[in-house]
């Protein structure tokens, strides 16, 4: 079972790294572009075939698995050693959150590979770095260690450099350099965060606690089967010092279970590491998302990058961001996200009203549509952040709010890409954006038009698209907790209305194109059709059945919130005074015996605090 | 103890000492046939670089690093406790004989020298490095100031190589007088060191300073005083800011090859010695060392004890305040050591980072990035000296951990620092200029060099998955572990800033179009310079896929230096 996960998940992770070796040999021939793109097509099929074997049921070993056993637990998990010194280990796996993700990136690839065609300048060198980007995207969903985590992060981004700053707009170095900065910036302070984790982490804690069950140790990966779980207690227990890990999942433990994460880090009083921990990777993962008020890279970098970039930049690169924060920064620092709760969902709310009022504003096509990304990953933030609110009250809410957030993830994935794509279907004809110089499109192209309606209607949230399961599940879970937060939510459903209908208009609609190049507007070729149409066909298909990507995902988002809900409850952990009306009263029905005397909020934290100090760092 | 005994006693510590010195002694018998094959007429057509070659190797094969990897060296002292010979020494002598391969491989690649200079070059290298294998093994004060001088001296030669050139001499010039001076300035502090605490051996000192009935004895301004000014003489080294001024202007006039030298052996034979002597005077020696020498405990100057009853007021480091302290001076010599390591590396890291921003010749953004490197590499020196100092037993092992990171980055920094010289000096062979601007477009002839030289620009910001990386985080791990978080925000902001003008550099050879000026530069990698470079790239690439073996190395040359 280990080396068929090994074996199929590293294939999965570094086919396309391999492909790019394969072309940077002197037998590619350097003067037929043309075979150099096909040849990277075919690596990214290939990667797209490997993950879609994974993805069917029982297709081969490593496959996922909806035995109801391992459906909400990682499944595919291997772990060997890679740095021992360092406690460093090449462990990877996939769960229903990471898995549909890893699917996204394949499918986007594919299809941002075969967008790629009118790229004419330095192929080879174009297809290395895109096959490169491909391998640190993947490697992101799958790592479970976080050096490891941090390392795929990290390759990412020198070929983005570079296919922005090379193949990119007039402002294109520019462009390439923000989005460097921002995000080297973001990695460095995760970088940070990582190794105090590190530091404070302890297995040997784990292996003492009585509150993890063998079954547990298991699923951390931490032992490969129950049987070797007690000797491994054992180790543990005899080994000299503190024994740090990597293993998220592992720290996901100790962030939940133990204490290790909560002592002050700058001396008594102060703020707990889970805190610092907590702000410093919120930071790196909210500039990757990216929220306001550290977005404005994005737009540069969209209205720069070619249009494949574009399309991989907005429908994979975003989601890391949500990724790391649903699997790093809430379970690992519950506390800190309890704590912070608030300034999670006002980032996200302020994302999706900013965003959303700046697309308004715009006059170049693809601006709008990285402003509407902006806006799109709003939803992702708040649906993650009103969760936490509910610890120890309504489950059955945050989970909503998760998989709303989740499912935002893969719609937006599709639609954005789309628009992207269709933008640059219309650059590369008439070579400019303005929004004022269009109009009357759909008499000179109506099958584009008419793809491209279905796909910004996906954007807009109308029913039966992708983009209103999404929009739905995060604002249904977000009344129950902030009335006020949730009009504001729906009310940014009309402002994406207002700017997609206006710019349809603009257009698509209309008594004829007036602007330049008008001779050019040729209909959409047969390759630009079959990029465009997988994704209106997946843009309906999730709007009609969520359940294709919900049935992966749910019972994974659903476990995560069940043991943060757990945690809240073993802690005592509520927020009553924040929940109004209806809010509060499901909180106090469904909240554990500890809340029968009503205690409120500051009390519980005078509790936690004055803990007596013999307290042995678990929870019991 | 008569005559007699005392001589047969020094002959056999002598003897044995020859047996692990003879690296050294190799590469003085190298230079000695280098200077004699020129005398005799036949003899002088066999090719210097050849023999130098030979030699280093030979010397490397009995410096044997490797044997790290089975396990850790036995530390011991040697010539009656002038030298240390323990896994540090192992470390670096083999680095510094590795590094001198590479090097003489580089002067004939990038072809720097006529064909009768050719044995100039190669016994000014040997020479240095000799030096340098010395301050990685010094043990006694007078034996730092011989080495640093025995490395330096050669070194300002090898500055003014071109001799034709006015820029080269002038750097020359520049070098030796700033040397000089420094080498002064230290001076006078080993000599104010030696009077105050009666020894310049180094574990002598730590034991007089560790010694609760000396501490109040001992007068603490001089030797505050003597501690600042060696550390002028180890600063000048190091290229470490206030005494960094040199370093541009030295790189920029002397060739990019002896930039590559002075940046690479030069800095790690100067990271040795901050080592050994931030160790020595911190880290009193415990039982793991066979202390050869007879030398006692020299109880200090009475005559002094006097004037540090004056002196205890001025000063704030007093031994007063320190009396109390079962550990003598050694808590306040390992604050001062701390505070002033962790200063002055912060300080030159920023400084180094910011000032190559503004550059416009490669030469001299590479000097300042130097800067900037020895910046970082000092900065786990402190962690480690602050772990002694929080100290509860059992902190050693972390304390050379921390140590073995410098190790571990010095080891990248060479393959690193190597290829960006190397690959400036063969651009300056086929460009004609080492200004930034006329490298534009070079991606567009000469892919191959230029994706070299990406990836080592990229390393040495730090980026994964390339080497420089993994020396990073080596360094952020020994400052997380020893709690200097504000030395670790520097160091992550500066990564950042850092990106900047590395960048710039890519920018400008990938992205600018070429100048309509130069004429096609076309380099293969299928090349002997172009084979060079990839050899020297390759390992910064591939470093990620398993480090592990370097880190056990590094870490087995640590284990001993603290107990």
């Amino acid at each position: 079972m280990e080396n068929a996960a090994l074996l199929w998940l590293s294939v999965l992770v570094f086919l396309p790294a391999a492909g790019a070796l394969f072309l940077m040999l002197p037998i590619v021939p350097r003067s037929n572009p043309e075979a150099i793109k096909r040849i990277a097509l075919g690596v990214t099929l290939a990667t797209l075939v490997v993950s879609i074997l994974l993805a069917i049921p029982g297709m081969q070993e490593s496959s996922f698995s909806f035995d109801p056993e391992a459906v909400n637990k990682m499944q595919s998990v291997f772990n060997v050693g890679w740095i021992p010194t360092f406690n460093i280990e090449y462990f990877m796996g996939f769960d229903g959150i990471s898995f549909p993700l890893v699917l996204l990136t394949t499918f986007i690839s594919v299809l941002a590979m075969a967008a790629s065609w009118p790229i004419n300048k330095y192929v080879r060198a174009y297809c290395v770095l895109f096959l490169l980007l491909e391998t640190g995207m993947i490697g992101v969903f799958l790592a479970l260690d976080f050096f490891l985590f941090y390392v795929f992060w990290e390759v990412m981004l020198l070929p983005m450099y570079f296919l922005i700053g090379v193949w990119g707009g007039p402002r294109k170095e520019y462009a390439a350099i923000k989005f460097f900065l921002y995000t080297l910036l973001g990695s460095v302070l995760m970088l940070i965060a990582i190794l105090m984790l590190y530091f404070k982490s302890d297995l040997k804690v784990l292996a003492e606690s009585s509150a993890i069950d063998n079954g547990q140790l298991v699923a951390a990966g931490l032992v490969t089967d129950a049987a070797q779980a007690d000797a491994w207690r054992a180790e543990m227990k005899a080994s000299e010092g503190a024994r740090h890990t990597f293993n998220i999942l592992a720290l996901q433990l100790m962030g939940q279970h133990t204490e290790l994460f909560s002592r002050p880090v700058f001396g008594e009083g102060g703020y707990s590491l889970q805190w610092w921990a907590f702000v410093l990777l919120f930071i790196g993962f909210a500039i990757k998302v990216p929220s306001v008020p550290v977005h404005t890279w994005l737009p540069d970098a969209h209205v720069e990058a070619p249009t494949p970039i574009s399309m991989i930049l907005a429908g994979v690169l975003l989601k890391m961001g949500g990724y790391g924060i649903i699997r790093i920064c809430y379970p690992i620092c519950p506390e800190a996200a309890f704590d912070l709760a608030w300034w999670v969902c006002g980032i996200g709310a302020l994302s999706m009203v900013y965003g959303a009022f700046a697309a308004l504003a715009q006059k170049d096509f693809k601006r709008l549509v990285a402003y509407s990304s902006v806006s799109h990953m709003g939803y992702v933030i708040l649906g993650i952040g009103v969760a936490s609110v509910m610890y120890g009250g309504a489950t059955s809410y945050w989970s909503m709010g998760m998989n709303g957030a989740m499912f935002q993830m893969i719609a937006h994935g599709i639609s954005s890409a789309g628009m992207f794509f269709l933008v640059g279907v219309v650059y590369d004809r008439v070579h400019h954006r303005e929004l004022d110089k269009f109009g009357g499109l759909f008499g000179k192209m109506p099958v584009y038009s008419g793809l491209a309606i279905v796909i910004f209607f996906a954007g807009l949230g109308l029913p039966g698209l992708c983009g209103f399961i999404g929009e739905v599940l995060v604002v249904l879970s977000v009344w129950p907790f902030s009335k006020t937060l949730a009009i504001i939510s729906a009310a940014v459903v009309i402002l994406t209305a207002a700017y997609i209908l206006w710019t349809l208009q603009r257009v698509y609609l209309g008594p004829e194109y007036k602007g330049p190049h008008g001779e050019a507007l040729t209909p959409i070729t047969a390759r630009e059709w079959s990029i465009a149409v997988p994704l209106v066909i997946f843009a309906i298909l999730f709007g009609v059945y969520p359940r294709a990507v919900l049935d992966y995902m749910e019972p994974s988002v659903s476990q995560t919130v069940e043991d943060l809900t757990q945690w809240g409850k073993a802690n005592n952990f509520a927020r009553d005074d924040s929940a109004e009306g209806e809010a509060a009263e499901v909180s106090l029905e469904r909240r554990a015996e500890p809340a029968a005397k009503p205690a409120a909020p500051a009390a519980n934290r005078e509790a936690r605090v004055n803990r007596p100090p013999d307290h042995n760092l678990v929870r019991q | 103890m008569n005559l007699l005994e005392l001589f047969t006693d020094l002959l056999g510590n002598t003897e044995s000492s020859l047996r692990l010195f003879l690296p050294e002694l190799i590469l003085c018998g190298t230079i000695l046939v280098l200077l004699a094959l020129r005398i005799f007429s036949g003899l002088d057509k066999i090719p210097s670089w050849i023999v130098a070659l030979a030699g280093s190797g030979l010397a490397l094969y009995y410096a044997a690093p490797w044997v790290l990897l089975e396990g850790t060296v036995k530390s011991q002292e040697i010539f009656t406790g002038m030298l240390l010979y323990d896994g540090v020494t192992v470390f670096f002598r083999g680095l510094l004989l590795f590094f001198a391969i590479l090097f003489i491989l580089l002067t004939r690649v990038t072809e720097l020298v006529q064909s009768e200079d050719d044995a100039d070059i190669a016994t000014l290298v040997l020479g240095a490095t000799l030096g340098m294998c010395l301050m990685a093994s010094a043990n006694h004060l007078l034996m730092i100031f011989m080495a640093v001088e025995m490395a330096s001296v050669p070194s300002y030669v090898m500055a003014g190589m071109l001799k034709s050139r006015r820029r080269s001499s002038e750097a020359a010039l520049k070098y030796s007088v700033y040397g000089a001076g420094t080498a002064g300035v230290m001076l006078y502090g080993i000599s104010l060191i030696a009077g105050v605490v009666g020894s310049c051996h180094l574990p002598t000192i730590a034991a007089s300073l560790a010694d609760p009935s000396l501490a109040s004895q001992l007068p603490t301004m001089p030797l505050v005083l003597g501690g600042l000014m060696l550390a002028v003489g180890l600063a000048f080294k190091l290229s470490a800011v206030p005494f960094h001024f040199w370093c541009p202007d030295v790189f920029e006039g002397a060739p990019a090859e002896v930039g590559g030298f002075l940046s690479v052996a030069s800095k790690a034979a100067a990271m040795a010695l901050l080592v050994r002597v931030a160790v020595g005077f911190a880290a009193p020696a415990g039982g793991g060392v066979d202390v050869a020498s007879s030398e006692p405990i020299v109880a200090p100057v009475v005559a002094t004890a006097a004037f540090a009853s004056q002196v205890e007021g001025a000063v704030t480091l007093t031994a007063a305040d320190t009396a109390a302290e079962p550990d003598g001076l050694l808590g306040s010599v390992r604050y001062f050591i701390v505070v002033l390591i962790a200063l002055v590396s912060a300080i030159t890291c920023t400084f180094g980072n910011l000032a190559a921003y503004g550059q416009t010749n490669i030469k001299r953004l590479l000097a300042y990035s130097t800067i900037a490197h020895a910046g970082y590499m000092m900065m786990p020196v402190a962690a480690a000296i602050h772990i002694l100092g929080e100290a509860a037993a059992g902190y050693s092992a972390a304390a050379g951990d921390a140590v073995a990171s410098v190790l571990l980055y010095t080891a990248i920094y060479l393959f690193m620092n190597l290829g960006a010289f190397a690959i400036v000096a063969i651009l300056r062979n086929n460009v004609g200029s080492e200004e930034i601007r006329d490298y534009a477009g070079l991606v567009q002839t000469s892919p191959g060099l230029v994706i070299c030289f990406a990836l080592i620009l990229f390393s040495l910001i730090g980026l994964p998955p390339l080497a420089g990386f993994v020396g990073k985080y080596a360094i952020f791990y020994a400052l997380v572990e020893g709690n200097l978080i504000s030395l670790l925000i520097v160091g992550g902001l500066n990564t950042a800033v850092s990106l900047f003008f590395y960048l710039r550099v890519i920018k400008v050879m990938t992205i600018d179009p070429p100048p309509e000026d130069r004429g096609p530069v076309s380099l293969s990698l299928i090349s002997l310079p172009g084979i060079y470079v990839t050899l020297i790239t390759a390992p910064v690439l591939l470093l990620i896929i398993q480090w592990d073996g370097l880190v056990r190395m590094a870490q087995a040359a640590c284990r001993a230096l603290v107990q």
